[in-house]
């Protein structure tokens, strides 16, 4: 069992064996349950990804009225080919956008690793997939390898806003997608990590201050960004670049940062955005109730 | 290690928006509905910490409600859970706590009819898991890095040897254990702790022991 991506790099190197093999083989020896099995659930959650994409991209409003349409308007924005920096990568973010338009209109998502971050991964899956052209096996490759990588994130600090502040949602989740562009592209277990790392440390400090508590405003655009932000870091781990500072301290870096974070930037909606004159306006409109904190109406 | 498996982070499959906020929440009152084994005629729900702060914007409150009515955490009758909890004559009370918990995401389930009542904390740790810390005032000490099952039992003797002999039947490998109780002779709690998943079909058979009066999986 891998405890640490240094682990995990290793052993899938010596064994001259792909990350997801290594995520697939410990799920089997941990739950006792078949490799065909286990497929077989992350083809579901595949297809669940696949259809909150579609839904997505057809355009959603989310009850409160925050969020939802931004997805379609990127698509448009594509295909009227003025885009400045290149189709997939912003094909990636309006289809993490997508997923998490359709998580804030209370749809179902599959949780990557958590449901506010629920789009970076399916978001740069299903815009390399039309780039690379992966078999349906390679796309659940890529759920495992990102799993892989989550896995590490989540026992050695934390995928929780409360706990650890956006950098553990949106930045676990772009870290586990670039890595797993870079399996998908052909990159060894190491540039996978190199990704990891590379994404993560442009993702360290960030807070959870949703306005209102909704998982809306900032959550989607920072899963936008977060789709970009693996898109970028696995381009740089295939050309070759190494993060000077080893993925694993950067996990550690990101867990220590969210124990010094304070609780009012923890998911509270209590700092940040959230505290905004904007912000506060916004919470009152959708709740019905005087704000105490900001401007006054 | 908290999580053991990839779908711990691949997944849940869940309806919106949050995976600790919704479908943990969701989780945390489905260990409650199926410890107190039917659908409860009241709930006063606590929340502390983030729960407190932003649970109507999360839907907290529709999903520990929809998990009160046996909602899985994909189930689309979650949006609608409370009024449907209304119409089944559920009578339901939210209250925002203001203590500080050791958790940020901590909800208190308090449950009942009139044939008795049932009160859980539970704790929403990330990613849609949980942990269920007490149950009934007994403090429960799990690591929550294994499957668990919690058995409500009357103090007898020969109830702990009944249950763990199902589980050796089943090849099962029990890794902590504990055994609590209020009172002697009265009702008591065993939390287990084992090494492999626990299939529905063992939880009936251990539920048909004399003297186990509920079986409840809370840890996957």
């Amino acid at each position: 069992m891998f405890r640490n991506v240094a682990e995990l790099v290793e052993l899938a190197s010596t064994q001259n064996k792909k990350i997801s093999d290594i995520m697939i083989e410990q799920e089997m020896e941990v739950t006792g349950r078949s490799r065909e099995k286990i497929l077989e659930q992350m083809n579901v959650n595949l297809t669940v990804m696949e259809q909150a994409v579609e839904r997505g991209l057809k355009g959603v409003t989310s009850h409160s009225g925050l969020t939802g349409g931004d997805a379609v308007l990127l698509q448009k924005y594509i295909q009227s080919g003025k885009s400045l920096c290149g189709d997939t990568i912003l094909d990636a973010v309006s289809k993490a956008v997508a997923t998490n338009e359709v998580n804030a209109a209370m749809g179902t998502i599959c949780a990557t690793p958590t449901a506010g971050s629920a789009g970076v991964v399916p978001g740069t899956l299903f815009a390399v997939r039309d780039k690379l052209n992966p078999t349906r096996e390679q796309m659940i490759s890529f759920l495992f390898t990102s799993g892989a990588f989550g896995f590490v994130v989540a026992n050695n600090a934390s995928i929780s806003g409360a706990a650890g502040g956006c950098q553990a949602e949106v930045g676990s989740a772009a870290g586990m997608a670039a890595a797993a562009i870079v399996e998908m592209a052909g990159g060894t277990p190491a540039q996978c990590a190199e990704a990891m790392a590379i994404t993560l440390k442009n993702m360290l400090g960030l807070v959870c201050d949703p306005v209102a508590g909704l998982v809306e405003v900032p959550c989607v655009k920072r899963n936008a960004m977060g789709a970009a932000n693996a898109m970028v870091a696995a381009d740089m781990a295939l050309a070759g670049i190494t993060s000077r500072i080893p993925c694993d301290e950067v996990i550690d870096a990101m867990y220590k940062i969210g124990q010094t974070m304070p609780t009012a930037l923890k998911e509270t909606a209590q700092g940040g955005l959230a505290a905004t004159p904007t912000g506060r306006r916004l919470e009152a409109k959708i709740f019905g109730i005087p704000h105490v904190h900001g401007e006054q109406q | 290690m908290k999580y053991k498996s990839v779908f711990d982070i691949i997944g849940p499959v869940m309806i919106g928006p949050s995976s600790s906020h919704t479908a943990g929440a969701a989780r945390i009152g489905r260990v409650a509905r199926s410890l107190f084994g039917r659908e409860p005629k009241w709930a006063k729900i606590s929340f502390y910490g983030s729960f407190a702060q932003t649970y109507k914007g999360h839907g907290t409150d529709v999903a520990i409600i929809g998990g009160l009515l046996d909602f899985d955490t994909f189930d689309e009758r979650i949006i609608s859970s409370i009024s449907i909890a209304q119409t089944n004559g559920m009578e339901i009370t939210f209250i925002e706590e203001e203590a500080i918990p050791n958790h940020p995401n901590t909800a208190k389930v308090f449950i009942g009819d009139e044939h008795g009542e049932l009160e859980l904390v539970g704790i929403s740790i990330g990613g849609g898991k949980i942990e269920i810390i007490e149950l009934n005032g007994f403090e429960l000490r799990l690591s929550g890095h294994h499957p668990a099952i919690l058995v409500v039992h009357n103090d007898r003797f020969g109830a702990i040897a009944s249950v763990s002999n199902i589980l050796a039947s089943h090849e099962l490998n029990i890794g902590h254990m504990e055994v609590s109780r209020k009172e002697k002779g009265m009702l008591a709690l065993m939390t287990i702790e084992v090494d492999q998943n626990i299939d529905d079909s063992v939880i009936k058979e251990l539920e048909a022991l004399d003297h186990v009066v509920k079986v409840a999986k809370i840890v996957d």
